[in-house]
């Protein structure tokens, strides 16, 4: 019992609450402390890790660590090589993975990222109450929240929901009910010598075909939409390079099969042949293959598990039924409901050429939640940020600076910005980094957002965005390399974009 | 929400995809993505670079020009083709009158989306048309 007593945040009235202890939870949490918040960080789960605590199946990651990187670790330039560890509110505990991580991969294991973000927890002392389910949601009279859990109720004016998009979702075709879904994936030896039918080509339908290679006597994957490459789309979009052997298996012709048809039905086999028989229908001439496997599995994603939210009014979109979400995270259609983590792709921001933020992944929703952590503490506890001053003669080296070693811009490239407001009055003042789709869109005083971007050819270049007498003009500079900015050319460039909000202060500009 | 399959029914009753089977409806769902917007959210923004191809599976959505209205689009519509087709930024925001559902197609995808749909560019091609004849009976 004395146990029982000690773990933090009993049931009761909290200003705010956060639910779920993977990364996003974990993240938000941490920052909302970094900047005074009181609340309550609640967890299902025992041990802090989310989805790594069981995911992905085959135990390696897709989104790397690089212990040794051009620039020293331990800095904030060092986060764009490290995707994986959470980001601290002080400096002894960054780039908590590259210790924990044994050499034989820049991609950690799932144990090992597991055990980042047991060290995170434990060595910045966040306070999770784990054990505590929560099962259903209402709310008061004056507005705030009820949250039911298996530890009894807690009422918040606020909620951070960071429970990941995990609940897994397969189509309704006749007799998916068969299929195994990825979730419930056997140990790879029960797949040997047996013929395997994957529905799906996203990276988890080719990491189980990746891990099955070895095991495996034919492997099937099918979806009615071709196959697209990470390293076609130059971008994350697609499938990455570490699952590409079955794609060139099936090019080669070595027993991996890779079909664009949409699945009719699954069906029982005949006894003593194929316990399950796949129908499926090619998507360029309709006409019907049949496959008879000892297996099939739907590698068909997952939706959010948002228990009764819906019900409550937060409306949801798309697959993975993702909540509807303003730029900074808030449900659309029910205030003071935020998400952080991988739901907080539900805010697609701008989605330029088609390439979405990476908010799905640790290295991006890390950003979402410090972003998230400040925009709360200002909007709805009255916290004053610091804003820092800049001499106009620094902005042109300041912003080509974050450009070239900002970690935020790097990985949530078109999607979020450094932004230094522009007023005669007050000066030039850092406001740090926020939601580009609100700098855009929200309308405002005078102002400047740096971003990186890239339109899918493979160049990553710095876009301007200036907004000026209320509407915004988007200013690209040139690519570079070795992604260094620093230049004569790109000091001229964005002098003379800055110069129109600029040239007329008292003091002038950097020199180029 | 809608499952893809349900997704595909809906298109199969718009005009644009009226020539393409139900395994080819499949593939186009899949390689679209389904975008939601509040009222008033910019969709297509004016001068912007980067927009993508837009069909309205429900709701409004309203053509402005420097903040006039020019035209109100609905489901079973599209736009933003114009910008994708010239390789430059759309000259008219695109906003959401009410809650908007669109699939999305990328910018980069939308010439092999076409010549992969023969039949769909033309029905497109009908549209775009139809939206010049009106414009230039507006005009005259």
């Amino acid at each position: 019992m004395a146990e029982l007593t000690e773990r933090p945040f009993p049931p009761g009235d909290y200003p705010l609450v956060v639910v779920g202890s993977g990364p996003g939870g974990l993240q938000v949490s941490s920052a909302l402390g970094g900047l005074g918040i009181r609340h309550a960080l609640l967890s299902a789960d025992e041990q802090p890790g989310g989805m790594f605590r069981r995911w992905p199946f085959f135990q390696r990651l897709l989104s790397w660590t690089k212990p040794y990187a051009p620039v020293a670790r331990a800095t904030r330039a060092y986060e764009r090589y490290d995707w994986n560890s959470l980001i601290p509110e002080s400096d002894e505990h960054r780039a908590v993975m590259v210790g924990l991580m044994d050499g034989t991969s820049y991609f950690p294991s799932r144990p090992e990222m597991q055990a980042g973000l047991e060290a995170f927890t434990s060595r910045t002392n966040l306070k999770v109450r784990f054990g505590c389910r929560w099962t259903g949601t209402s709310r008061l009279d004056d507005g705030r929240f009820i949250l039911e859990t298996t530890d009894g109720e807690y009422t918040a004016g606020t909620l951070v929901i960071a429970v990941g998009v995990a609940e897994p979702w397969r189509p309704t075709s006749p007799g998916m009910e068969l299929a195994a879904h990825y979730a419930d994936t056997q140990p790879v030896e029960t797949y040997a010598d047996k013929r395997i039918f994957i529905v799906g080509k996203q990276n988890s339908g080719f990491e189980l075909a990746s891990g099955m290679l070895p095991w495996a006597k034919r492997i099937i994957i099918a979806s009615p939409s071709p196959a697209r490459l990470s390293v076609n789309t130059h971008s994350l979009v697609g499938i990455r390079a570490r699952y590409l052997q079955p794609y060139e298996d099936h090019v080669l012709g070595g027993g991996v099969a890779i079909l664009d048809a949409g699945i009719e039905r699954i069906e029982p086999g005949s006894p003593g042949d194929a316990p399950f028989r796949v129908v499926t229908r090619r998507s360029s001439d309709s006409v019907e293959m049949a496959f008879d496997v000892d297996a099939v599995i739907a590698a068909t994603g997952f939706v959010a598990p948002l228990l009764d939210l819906p019900d409550l009014g937060v409306a949801t979109f798309g697959q993975s039924r993702l909540p509807a979400q303003t730029p900074f995270w808030e449900s659309a259609t029910m205030p003071g409901v935020f998400f952080a983590g991988t739901i907080g792709q539900g805010s697609g921001g701008l989605k330029k050429h088609g390439i979405p933020s990476n908010s799905g992944a640790v290295q991006g929703a890390r950003y979402n939640a410090r972003v998230l952590a400040r925009h709360i503490a200002t909007t709805r506890f009255g916290v004053k940020l610091e804003r820092p001053t800049l001499a106009p003669a620094s902005v042109v080296e300041f912003l080509l600076d974050e450009l070239t070693q900002g970690p935020e811009l790097w990985h949530q490239r078109a999607y979020l910005g450094r932004v230094l407001s522009l007023d005669p009055d007050d000066g030039i003042r850092d406001e740090g980094i926020l939601p580009l789709a609100w700098f855009v869109d929200a309308g405002g005083p005078d102002a400047v957002a740096a971003t990186l971007e890239t339109d899918g050819t493979g160049a990553v270049y710095p876009v301007i965005y200036l907004r000026r007498g209320g509407s915004v003009s988007e200013h690209a500079l040139e690519a570079h390399p070795l992604l260094d900015y620093r230049t004569a050319s790109a000091r001229s460039a964005l002098a003379s974009i800055l110069a129109p909000v600029l040239g007329g202060s008292s003091i002038p500009l950097a020199s180029s | 929400m809608a499952d893809q399959d349900q997704i595909a029914d809906e298109l199969a009753g718009f005009a644009l995809f009226a020539d393409l089977s139900t395994p080819q409806l499949e593939g186009i769902v899949h390689a679209f993505e389904e975008a939601w917007f509040q009222d008033g959210e910019r969709v297509l923004r004016q001068g912007m670079t980067g927009s993508g191809l837009y069909l309205i599976l429900d709701g409004q959505a309203s053509i402005r020009v420097d903040g006039e209205e020019r035209a109100r689009l609905s489901r079973g519509e599209f736009f933003g083709e114009v910008s994708i087709l010239l390789g430059e930024p759309p000259v008219a925001d695109v906003v959401a009158v009410g809650t908007l559902r669109c699939l999305v197609l990328a910018g980069p995808a939308v010439e092999k989306f076409l010549h992969d749909h023969p039949a769909l560019m033309y029905r497109m091609l009908q549209a775009s048309a139809r939206r010049l004849r009106n414009a230039n009976r507006w005009r005259s």
